[in-house]
């Protein structure tokens, strides 16, 4: 076995035991976050690149699973998310909780199954195999979206559908036209003629719907806003990095040949759209996780823009697989931290925080962290990815970009600042109900991870840069008389 | 071993902020016994340092925390001359907040804070490359937000809002001005300053606007200064560390940096920056006198005191030589002691005597003798009186002024003290000559443990104004210190 194979069927297996382990749920929960974890900490000592075929089908008939350096971060990245999510969401979800008999039978399983495609989807080479990860991630996020509002998962159901018929309809060109679609094999033989164009746009395309990238991002905001704390954790941490990585697998290594400039510089556009919009959108939000669902919408387009920066010089590729680690956890944090900030606040809106950072200081701290990461100030793990992108922008003379990101992150203070000022605000302290220990830890423990990422920027940008495609950067350490001498070429 | 140093700087302030966050209410007398102990300690560790500096020995610790991006502590003289002041106002200025808030809410958090505050100023002092310098700078505004809001009413989050809009925008803006220049020419080392000759004249003007923008808003610099009179809403210790050591000075002292260290005051003088920067801190100056005649508020008087007296700073590091560059320097420290003795006077007379304003002042010296003592020295040496340290200060920029051939620079500096005089001499007349108005008691100032802790900080650095002018030729004088690191050749 490896633990390729395992990081996918463990969470399954889970899945499975979760629906008979009745009054168990915490003991499960505990022996999956040690088994992940584990898991979790071999795959990151794996070489980069290192490969396994699933049950011994060699290709191209077989599925291959590759721990590349993004999958390296990606997935124990989900597993501390998921991780302590989980842990936040045994008291919403215990069988003594409030919640109704069947969200707490149903939220289990869908937790489990989210997982496993997360991590499926992070590993998988495959395209077809990442189409029923997209598939599976989908039936969870929109149940669990539909805990919160039936209204907007419905939406959510239908736009996600639209998603993947567009998106296997590309994989179908793909194989008729290249007889496989493992992403590893179609990187050697992939031409750019009109059928792979037409392929990869559109999978683009339903990729864009899952990802919510602007325009497509209709979806997100309500089914975000509505769901329960540790719904929207994962729909917003996990769920939309899936979309986003595959579409990175096809641009960057399966379909590369078909990438052109000029279709990297249009989403790079749409991404730099998505960061205004969103961030917009966030300031004109009255109630919180209305807010925190629009910054996703804002964060995401950061991923994009990334697109056309890659080739270039500088450290995009890093930065890239960086800003989608910070986001996961740092998103999920703010999630928990505002599920619990609400259930002790007067209201849904932003108003009603008044004074919580005098009763629940160690919460409002974790929003705070999480705050300062989403809005890339230093230190933390959003600084680190936002710095190494304006960093390639400005090197590859894209002032525009590197301009948009920074004030994608002024429009983030805008918007963060507000519900902590209210929290600020005042001199009473309402009277907020006891919470249990492990609730409270959950978003504090992950918006310190997104911190720490901050001070293991060195060490993590080489485990992304370790396997990463070809068509990514690969540049010597930059000496002093090779940038003067490219500063010297630019001045003439 | 010594390479730790720089690092201990930054951790005895850490620790203590964990510390004050960590104790409860109860425990007030620990949290304030382990502030004063971290505060002597880190005292004792600059004293080691001063001797080792003196014997030309630096200190560096480097960290490449991001690929191609080095974070380099350096403990030289120049970093020496600004952690020296912080650490020594950090002692002062903990001894005084102590007893200004007595047993008050929510000074777990304050303390905390504060001591964030205090290691970002720090960490401002021995960064030793510009991007060092700018996570520092970043840190610090987050540190001092809390702070601002800290009483948490309608004006506070006012000032608190519109600190954040002028320093986020001013980060940004720095942060691209520094990325942009190192993908020209390279790190921006201080110690080793950058080759700018291969960049074109306009692009090195364009970034050279960028970084002192962005400097100049927490320097305070005309149009930037908007945010620092409203910040007068937080309580007087944060004013009095804002003023003398923390925000406006890493402004100062990164324009320091910019001007010497990154350009060098060649460059600057060559590329016609240097009389245009001069002016716009002439303006400032003058400005900010002129603002500050017409405030009753004390503390407002005192804010738009600081505007024009900290561009005393910008002004001596734009005038080429080494004479300004000296008055630039000592000006640093002098303003330093000199403002924290005005602020924490004019807390000490708001928090015992309720006096807010210019016309409550009236028979204060009979009610308060030692507090108002401090304050006519801190305010005689703001005026630039004889033997208080503003004198030396205006006396070397205005020899400066004279070496760079700018004899107008004694026009402004007399421009600027004949209004200094303006603003200050009333204060002093009414505290003196004119009958107490209501009927307050004398303060017992000098019985009673909280008494003697709010009086005796400003006496102590009231003396240190005064020592400083009267034995400014004496080892280890400020004056002394600044001239050791001119003639080792610091600055450029």
């Amino acid at each position: 076995m490896s633990p390729l194979d395992l990081l996918v069927v463990a969470p399954l297996v889970f899945m499975v035991l979760s629906l008979l382990a009745g009054g168990w749920q915490r003991s499960l929960l505990a022996l999956a976050i040690a088994t992940m974890a584990a898991l979790s900490v071999w795959l990151m000592t794996l070489d980069p690149g290192t490969a396994h075929v699933v049950g011994g089908w060699e290709l191209p008939l077989g599925v291959l699973l590759r721990a590349d350096g993004l999958a390296q971060m990606l997935v124990p990245a989900v597993t501390l998310t998921a991780g302590l999510t989980g842990l936040y969401a045994l008291h919403q979800f215990a069988p003594e909780s409030h919640a109704s008999n069947a969200q707490t039978a149903a939220f289990w399983p869908l937790y489990y199954l989210m997982w496993s495609a997360a991590n499926a989807a992070f590993l998988t080479t495959d395209l077809f195999n990442l189409y029923v990860t997209l598939e599976m991630a989908s039936i969870a996020a929109v149940a669990m979206a539909a805990m919160g509002s039936v209204r907007a998962a419905l939406r959510y159901l239908l736009i996600a559908l639209l998603g993947s018929i567009f998106y296997l309809l590309g994989v179908a060109l793909i194989l008729s036209r290249y007889g496989t679609v493992d992403v590893t094999l179609l990187a050697g033989m992939a031409e750019a003629d009109f059928a792979t164009a037409l392929a990869l746009a559109l999978m683009t395309g339903g990729l864009l719907v899952k990802a919510a990238l602007f325009p497509l991002h209709g979806w997100l905001p309500p089914a975000h806003a509505a769901a329960p704390a540790p719904a929207s954790a994962l729909l917003s941490g996990l769920v939309v990095k899936i979309g986003f990585v595959i579409t990175v697998r096809l641009w960057f290594e399966g379909l590369a040949a078909a990438a052109t400039p000029a279709g990297l510089h249009v989403l790079g556009g749409i991404g730099a759209l998505a960061i205004l919009f969103g961030s917009l959108q966030a300031i004109r939000q009255e109630s919180l996780k209305a807010l925190v669902a629009y910054s996703t919408v804002a964060q995401i387009g950061y991923l994009f823009l990334a697109f056309p920066l890659i080739a270039g010089a500088g450290h995009a590729w890093a930065g890239l697989s960086f800003h989608a680690v910070a986001h996961m956890i740092a998103k999920a944090a703010m999630f928990l931290a505002a599920g619990l900030m609400l259930k002790a606040a007067a209201g849904p809106r932003i108003a009603d925080l008044a004074g919580l950072a005098r009763a629940m200081p160690l919460t409002v701290t974790a929003f705070g962290l999480a705050a300062v990461s989403l809005m890339g100030l230093p230190p933390s793990g959003g600084f680190s990815a936002k710095f190494l992108l304006v960093d390639a922008a400005l090197r590859q003379g894209q002032a525009i970009h590197a301009a948009v990101m920074l004030i994608g992150g002024l429009l983030a203070a805008v918007y963060l600042f507000r519900p902590l000022a209210v929290a600020f605000s005042g001199s009473e302290t309402p009277a907020v109900p006891a919470k249990a220990p492990s609730m409270v830890a959950a978003p504090l423990a992950l918006a310190l991870a997104a911190l720490l990422l901050g001070f293991a920027g060195g060490p993590l940008a080489e485990l992304a840069t370790g396997g990463a495609p070809a068509t990514v950067a690969q540049e010597p350490p930059p000496s002093l008389e090779n940038t003067v001498k490219t500063a010297s070429e630019d001045a003439q | 071993m010594t390479a730790f140093l720089p690092l201990a700087l930054l951790t005895l302030p850490l620790v203590a902020a964990l510390i004050s966050f960590a104790m409860p209410e109860a425990r007030a007398v620990w949290r304030d016994a382990s502030n004063i102990l971290f505060a002597l300690v880190k005292l004792a560790l600059v004293g080691f340092l001063l001797l080792q500096a003196q014997g030309g020995v630096d200190f560096e610790w480097r960290y490449e925390f991001l690929p191609g991006h080095d974070f380099v502590l350096r403990v030289d003289a120049i970093a020496l001359l600004f952690v020296t002041l912080s650490t020594f106002l950090w002692l002062i200025a903990t001894i005084y907040a102590i007893a200004y808030f007595e047993r008050g809410p929510n000074l777990a958090r304050f303390f905390g804070f504060f001591n964030l505050c205090v290691l970002s100023a720090t960490g401002v002092a021995i960064s030793g490359t510009a991007i060092t310098f700018f996570l520092f700078y970043e840190l610090l505004t987050l540190a001092t937000w809390p702070l601002v809001v800290h009483k948490g009413d309608e004006k506070s989050l006012t000032a608190g809002r519109v600190y954040l809009t002028y320093t986020l925008a001013g980060s940004a803006a720095f942060l691209a001005g520094i990325l942009w220049l190192k993908a020209l020419v390279g790190p921006l080392e201080f110690a080793a300053p950058p080759d700018l000759s291969p960049v074109p004249t306009l692009t090195l003007i364009l970034i050279f606007v960028l970084l002192i923008g962005g400097l100049g808003v927490k320097a305070a610099l005309l149009p930037f200064h908007g945010w620092l009179p409203q910040a007068m809403a937080a309580p007087a210790p944060v004013s009095a560390l804002l003023h003398a050591v923390a925000v406006v000075k890493a402004g100062a002292y990164g324009i320091l940096r910019v001007v010497h260290d990154i350009y060098g005051a060649g460059t600057v003088a060559d590329l016609g920056l240097g009389l245009p920067l001069a002016f716009l801190a002439s303006a400032t100056i003058l400005y900010g006198s002129l603002r500050a005649v017409m405030q009753n508020d004390i503390k407002k008087r005192l804010a738009y005191s600081t505007v024009s007296q900290v561009s005393y700073i910008v002004l001596g590091a734009s005038l080429a030589g080494p004479i300004a560059a000296v008055g630039a320097l000592v000006h640093l420290v002098h303003q330093g002691i000199m403002k924290i003795t005005l602020f924490m006077c004019a807390g000490a007379l708001a928090n015992r005597l309720h006096i807010k304003a210019v016309t409550e002042l009236d028979g204060a010296g009979r009610l308060m003798p030692v507090t108002m003592a401090s304050f006519t020295i801190g305010a005689l040496g703001m005026i630039g009186v004889p033997p208080v340290a503003g004198f030396i200060s205006k006396w070397y920029l205005g020899s400066g002024g004279l070496e760079a051939g700018d004899a107008w620079v004694i026009a402004v500096l007399a421009g600027s003290s004949l209004l200094n005089s303006a603003y200050f001499l009333p204060l002093l007349y009414r505290a003196w000559l004119l009958p107490p108005q209501g009927d307050h008691a004398p303060v017992a100032e000098l019985t009673g443990g909280w008494n003697r802790m709010l009086v005796l900080p400003a006496a102590v650095t009231a003396l240190a104004s005064l020592g400083a002018g009267l034995f400014a030729s004496f080892p280890f004088s400020p004056l002394e210190w600044v001239s050791l690191i001119v003639d080792a050749g610091y600055l450029r």
